[in-house]
């Protein structure tokens, strides 16, 4: 039979990345619009150490909802909104792999290493040779290179898991506050049985 | 024996003269770079122009000679913000010092093809010896490869001022990668 709650390793692990995924992206914004400065160089650190972080935390996440059945949805639920919520969070778990790694891509296409918390080095996926590579020359004074093209996935990605967490958040609430069914309940610590 | 010596000695003068000859860089096959450590994350640029130019007698190797001149406008890190900070007045300030140079004073034979090269470095005003081990390879065509590298203080320079010279987000020590080849044709 399957639990009324995910377990509390699931709960942690849900709300921490959920907690990174919001400092990491506020960080992302900030940065890029900022004038050259130490605190820039520090948050663009902060950016990858968080990205790095959500990239193993998810890794351990996805092992512990194979090996631990989720909580059953409420049967009053449409098979239409079970498909979409399936499908949400395949995407959303895509994404929390597919986004730190094209960061870490397009750092060393500009041929900046990686040092999660200024500790430990990471090997360079790209040479900024490679990163410089010309895909398009239509302008001949700005060229469209490869890293340009991962720069442009990694944030076209983000815009993407902005909109599914809004509609992911969006769809928590409604059940909570319009349907009052207990999927929301499913996430939140509580007593150990339903009222 | 008079007839001997004279042809000997006038064989050995091209040579002699051939090796006083200062080299001029070829700059296909050289670069002057530097690794910069970002809250200890270790990034390289590398200076497109420069220039150096070489006295080297592989046979009296301490009566060699090694100057160098770099643009320090031509940084390049890889970011166009990154280049154009370094060229203000917080970091090389172009405007008043344009170029670093070196001088070297002595050189030393370290053994093998090791040399031990020591001299004023100028950097924005000011002047501080360095001492670099440069390996020096000629090869029969007369090329000379010499590589090598030194630390550097970049707050002794006063390279990165005000808020830059807080050394956890930009640590003091720079450490500058070389290798100049050099050809003696003429």
């Amino acid at each position: 039979m399957n639990p009324i709650r995910y377990t509390g390793t699931a709960m942690l692990l849900h709300w921490s990345v959920a907690l990174l995924i919001f400092a990491g992206f506020g960080l992302g914004l900030t940065m890029v619009d900022m004038t050259f400065s130490p605190l820039k160089l520090k948050f663009y650190s902060w950016h990858k150490w968080i990205g790095i972080t959500i990239f193993a935390l998810v890794a351990f996440r996805l092992i512990w909802r194979l090996t631990h059945p989720a909580p059953a949805l409420p049967t009053s639920l449409p098979a239409w909104q079970r498909k979409v919520a399936h499908y949400s969070h395949v995407a959303m778990y895509a994404l929390f792999f597919a986004i730190p790694l094209t960061g870490w891509l397009f750092s060393s296409s500009k041929g900046i290493p990686t040092v999660y918390l200024g500790l430990v080095p990471l090997p360079d996926l790209l040479t900024k040779d490679m990163g410089e590579a010309i895909l398009l020359a239509t302008d001949p004074e700005k060229p469209f290179l490869l890293s340009d093209l991962i720069r442009l996935a990694h944030k076209s990605m983000n815009y993407l898991l902005g909109s599914l967490v809004l509609m992911h958040i969006g769809a928590a609430l409604k059940h909570h506050f319009i349907d009052r069914d207990d999927i929301l309940g499913r996430m939140i610590p509580g007593p150990k049985s339903r009222p | 024996m008079r007839l001997f010596a004279i042809p000997l000695f006038a064989a050995l003068l091209p040579l002699a003269a051939e090796a006083q000859t200062p080299a001029t860089v070829q700059m296909d096959k050289s670069f002057i770079r530097f690794v910069s450590k970002q809250l200890n994350v270790p990034v390289e640029g590398r200076f497109k122009k420069f220039s150096a130019i070489l006295s080297y007698d592989a046979r009296k190797p301490e009566a060699s000679k090694v100057e160098f001149e770099v643009e320090l406008g031509s940084a390049d890190l890889g970011t166009a913000e990154a280049d154009t900070e370094l060229k203000r007045k917080t970091w090389f300030n172009t405007d008043a010092f344009p170029k670093a140079k070196f001088v070297s004073s002595s050189v030393k034979l370290l053994g093998g093809d090791r040399l031990e090269i020591t001299g004023p470095l100028i950097i924005k005003g000011t002047t501080l010896n360095i001492t670099t081990v440069a390996s020096v390879k000629t090869d029969a065509a007369g090329i000379s490869v010499a590589e090598g590298k030194f630390p550097l203080k970049r707050l002794a320079y006063k390279i990165g001022e005000g808020q830059w010279a807080d050394t956890d987000t930009v640590a003091d020590e720079v450490e500058v990668r070389y290798r100049l080849t050099f050809s003696s044709k003429k």
